[in-house]
C-alpha cells in the first residue's frame, strides 16, 4: 500500500501564516476526525458526535470550519505556532513546509519498536512575503482567502475520491489506528513535522532530527 | 437492480438518503444565516445526531425541505436543489447560487450500505460544511442585514441554473457510490456580480423607515416561496411550535460491529415519539432595521396539503396597546388589505409575533379580527364613549366606539396611495397634536405632547421643549474665544513638539506593539 501524498501551496505575510495553516489543517482534521468510539459487548461499538465551529481570520478573509474540540485546537496551535517561529527566526527567506502525516501504528516483536506506516500525508508549502504598504496587504487579504478557498476545495475534492482508509479497528487496536486520548473527538493517529528551507535551497535537517527522537522515543 | 439489495440494506438506504438530503438542506441554510455555527462534540452518542454529526435542526427549513420532496426521494433526473438568493431592501433580487444533489446510474453493487455509504454519506456532509463558506455567498450572507437579505428556495425535480448569470462557475462537493446510483453533490455559484458593484450596496447607510412588503411586490410568484435565511428561533415563551410533519419521529441509533469486518452491521431503530396535533405555527422572526417580510402562515388543510396565507403585521401604533389581532386565514381570497401605507406607520421594527390557534384544525378557518379595548378602559366595549374613556390618547380615539363595522382598524378602508414610504411614516408620526391637511398656507399648531400635563410645576414639557430647542452658543465656540484660544495653541506648538521628540522612542516601540 503506497501513502496518498498531496502538497498544497500558499504564498502568504509572515502574520497569516498561523491563521492560514490553522484553517487547512483544521480543514483536513474534519474530515479525518470520527466520534469517540464506545466499544460494547459482541465486537460492536457506537460512535459519539462530532461538532462543528466557524472561525473566521483576523488578517485573511477567510473563514473556516473546525471540529468542535479545544483540546485538539490548541494542539493544531501549538504545532502551527513552533512551525511558525521557526520560519520567521530562521533567517531563511521565508519558505518552508509544514506537514500532516496520518499513520497507523504495527505492531513489532520485542525489542523492535512498533513501526508507524504512514497512509495519507498534507504538506503546505509557505512562501513568505514582506509587502511595503497597507494597500498591498489588503489585496493580499484578500488574495489568500481566495487561494484558500481554492486549497479547500482541493483538500475536499483529494477526500472524497475515498481511496484507503484503515479498517475500524478492534478494541484492542483501536490506539493503533486512532487517537484516543482527546475527550470529545477522535482523529485519525496524525502527527506534524515541519521543515525549513534556507535561502539556499537545502533543507535543515530540523526534521530529521525530530523523525529521529520519535522513533527512539517509541 | 434493486433485486440485489436486501429489504432490510433497501429500507436503510432509503432512510439515509432521505435524512441526508434533510441535513444537506440544513447545512446549506445555517451557512447563510449570517452568523457564525458552533456546535458541541460529544463523546457520548445521543442517537439522534444523524451521519455522527451535531447539525442541529430548523424546525422551519426541515418542514420546507419535506414539503419539498413531498415523501419522494431525491433519485435519478430527480434533483433536489437549495436555491439561495439576495434580495435587497429596494427590491431587486439576484440568485446567487444552487446546490444540487443529484443521482446518476452509475451503481455500485458491492458496498456495504449500513456502514460504507453512511460513512461516506457523513464525510460528505463535512465536505459540505467546508464547501458552503467558501463559496462568495458566504461573505455576502455575513454582512447581510441593512441593505439585503438571503433567501432560499428548495425544489425537486429538475436542476434550474439559468438565473445564475453568464459564466457560472461549479464546483463539486462529493460524490457516494450506493448499489441504486451514485449521489453528488455541487454547488453552482453565480460570478458575475455586477447588479451587485453598481448599487454599491455594501457602503451605504442602513435604510431606515422603508418597508417593503413581500407579498406586494414578489418576484418569484409561479416559482414557489422564498424564504429568509435569517431566522430567528421562537422563544419557547411565545407557545410556537412547529408542525410536525410526520407522526413519528425517526432516530438513528447506529452501532457497528469490528468483528470479522465482513459482517459489519449498523442497525438503525425507530424511536416512536408524542407529536402534538399540528395546529399552531409560524412566526418567522425577522429583526432586520428597516425591512420587513410578512409572515408565512403554514397550517394543514383538510387535504393534507399545506396553504400558505400571508398574515400582515400586527399594527403597532401607540394607541392601541391591547389590541392583539387573532386571526386564522382560511385562504389567499380573505387576506387583509392596506398593507403598504399602514405599515409605513411602523418604522422601526416589526417582529409582532401573530398567533393562530385553531381548536380543531380543519373546520375553523375564518378570519376573526377583534378590536380590544384600551388598556386603562374600565366599561364594556359596547357602552364606551369617548367622553368616558380614560385612555392616554383619548383625542384620537374614534368617536363611535360601538360599532365594530366602523371600527376603522377591524375594517380598514382601502389604502390611499403612498408617494414614498419614509415620506408617509413621517406624517403619519404622532408627535404633533393634528397635522390637519396639508394646505398651503401654515396652520399653527399648538405642540401637545404626551403626559405633559403636569400641575406640579409651572412649566409644562411643551414650553420646556420649546425654549431648550435653541439654546445659547457655548463660549467655547465663540469667535473671540476661539481666535485667542488658537494663537494661544500656536505659542504652545514647539514646546509641545519638542517633548514629542524626545519621548519617540517610546512612540516607536508602541507602534512596534501594535504590527
Amino acid at each position: 500500500m503506497n501513502c496518498r501524498s498531496e502538497v498544497l501551496e500558499v504564498s502568504l505575510e509572515s502574520r497569516q501564516v498561523d491563521e492560514a495553516m490553522l484553517a487547512l489543517l483544521h480543514t483536513i482534521l474534519l474530515h479525518r476526525s470520527t466520534g469517540k468510539f464506545h466499544y460494547k459487548k459482541e465486537g460492536t461499538y457506537s460512535i459519539g458526535t462530532v461538532g462543528s465551529q466557524d472561525t473566521d481570520c483576523d488578517y485573511i478573509d477567510f473563514s473556516f470550519v473546525r471540529v468542535s474540540s479545544e483540546e485538539l485546537d490548541r494542539a493544531m496551535r501549538k504545532s502551527v505556532g513552533e512551525f511558525k517561529d521557526a520560519l520567521c527566526n530562521s533567517g531563511s527567506d521565508g519558505v518552508g513546509q509544514i506537514s500532516l502525516e496520518f499513520y497507523q501504528k504495527k505492531k513489532s516483536r520485542w525489542p523492535f519498536s512498533d513501526e508507524c506506516i504512514p497512509w495519507e500525508v498534507w504538506s503546505i508549502k509557505v512562501n513568505v512575503v514582506s509587502l511595503a504598504n497597507e494597500q498591498e496587504r489588503q489585496i493580499c487579504r484578500e488574495k489568500v482567502g481566495e487561494k484558500l478557498g481554492e486549497k479547500v476545495i482541493n483538500i475536499v475534492e483529494v477526500i472524497n475520491r475515498h481511496e484507503y482508509l484503515p479498517k475500524m479497528p478492534t478494541q484492542s487496536e483501536v490506539d493503533n489506528v486512532f487517537d484516543t486520548s482527546l475527550k470529545d473527538v477522535q482523529p485519525y493517529l496524525y502527527k506534524i513535522t515541519y521543515q525549513i528551507t534556507d535561502s539556499l535551497g537545502t533543507s535543515v535537517s530540523t526534521t530529521m532530527r525530530r523523525l529521529i527522537k520519535d522513533t527512539l522515543a517509541l | 437492480m434493486d433485486s440485489d439489495l436486501s429489504p432490510q440494506d433497501k429500507k436503510d438506504l432509503d432512510k439515509f438518503i432521505k435524512f441526508f438530503a434533510l441535513k444537506t438542506v440544513q447545512v446549506i441554510v445555517q451557512a447563510r444565516l449570517g452568523e457564525k455555527i458552533c456546535t458541541r462534540s460529544s463523546s457520548s452518542p445521543t442517537g439522534s445526531d444523524w451521519f455522527n454529526l451535531a447539525i442541529k435542526d430548523i424546525p422551519e427549513v426541515t418542514h420546507e425541505a419535506k414539503k419539498a420532496l413531498a415523501g419522494q426521494l431525491p433519485g435519478i433526473g430527480r434533483s433536489m436543489c437549495v436555491e439561495i438568493s439576495l434580495k435587497t431592501s429596494e427590491g431587486d433580487s439576484m440568485e446567487l447560487e444552487t446546490w444540487c444533489l443529484e443521482m446518476n446510474e452509475k451503481c455500485d453493487k458491492d458496498i456495504k450500505v449500513s456502514y460504507t455509504v453512511y460513512n461516506r454519506l457523513s464525510l460528505l456532509l463535512k465536505s459540505l460544511l467546508a464547501i458552503t463558506r467558501v463559496t462568495p455567498a458566504y461573505k455576502l450572507s455575513r454582512k447581510q442585514g441593512h441593505d439585503y437579505v438571503i433567501l432560499y428556495r428548495i425544489y425537486f425535480g429538475e436542476v434550474q441554473l439559468t438565473g445564475l448569470g453568464e459564466g457560472f462557475q461549479s464546483v463539486r462537493v462529493g460524490i457516494v457510490g450506493t448499489p441504486v446510483g451514485t449521489i453528488t453533490l455541487s454547488c453552482a455559484y453565480r460570478t458575475n456580480l455586477a447588479f451587485m458593484s453598481t448599487r454599491q450596496f455594501e457602503r451605504t447607510a442602513p435604510i431606515m423607515g422603508i418597508i417593503i412588503d413581500h407579498f406586494v411586490d414578489r418576484p418569484f410568484a409561479n416559482m414557489g416561496h422564498m424564504h429568509p435565511c435569517n431566522y430567528r428561533t421562537a422563544t419557547e415563551d411565545e407557545g410556537v411550535t412547529y408542525p410536525g410533519v410526520e407522526d413519528s419521529q425517526e432516530v438513528c441509533t447506529t452501532s457497528f460491529s469490528t468483528s470479522p469486518p465482513s459482517q459489519c452491521v449498523c442497525t438503525v431503530s425507530k424511536a416512536h415519539f408524542q407529536t402534538p396535533k399540528s395546529v399552531v405555527m409560524d412566526t418567522l422572526k425577522v429583526p432586520i432595521m428597516g425591512l420587513a417580510f410578512s409572515h408565512q402562515m403554514v397550517i394543514p388543510g383538510k387535504e393534507g396539503g399545506v396553504p400558505q396565507a400571508p398574515v400582515q403585521p400586527s399594527h403597532g401604533t401607540p394607541a392601541d396597546h391591547g389590541r392583539m389581532p387573532t386571526c386564522t386565514p382560511s385562504s389567499m381570497a380573505r387576506r387583509i388589505p392596506a398593507t403598504p401605507s399602514s405599515s409605513g406607520e411602523e418604522a422601526e421594527t416589526l417582529s409582532q409575533s401573530s398567533e393562530a390557534k385553531s381548536s380543531s384544525p380543519p373546520d375553523i378557518l375564518e378570519t376573526t379580527f377583534t378590536r380590544k379595548v384600551g388598556a386603562f378602559v374600565n366599561k364594556p366595549a359596547n357602552q364606551v364613549t369617548t367622553a368616558c374613556l380614560d385612555l392616554p390618547f383619548a383625542a384620537f380615539a374614534p368617536k363611535n366606539f360601538d360599532m365594530e363595522e366602523n371600527d376603522l382598524m377591524v375594517n380598514p378602508p382601502d389604502s390611499p396611495v403612498v408617494e414614498s414610504p419614509l415620506q408617509g411614516s413621517l406624517h403619519s408620526d404622532g408627535s404633533t397634536g393634528s397635522s390637519g391637511p396639508l394646505q398651503d398656507d401654515f396652520v399653527m399648531v399648538d405642540f401637545k405632547p404626551a403626559f405633559s400635563k403636569d400641575d406640579l410645576l409651572p412649566i409644562d414639557l411643551g414650553t420646556f421643549y420649546r425654549e431648550f430647542q435653541n439654546p445659547p452658543q457655548l463660549n467655547s465656540l465663540s469667535i473671540d474665544v476661539s481666535a485667542q484660544s488658537m494663537a494661544e495653541d500656536l505659542d504652545t506648538l514647539p514646546v509641545k513638539l519638542a517633548l514629542y521628540e524626545q519621548k519617540i522612542d517610546e512612540f516607536d516601540a508602541f507602534v512596534e506593539t501594535l504590527q
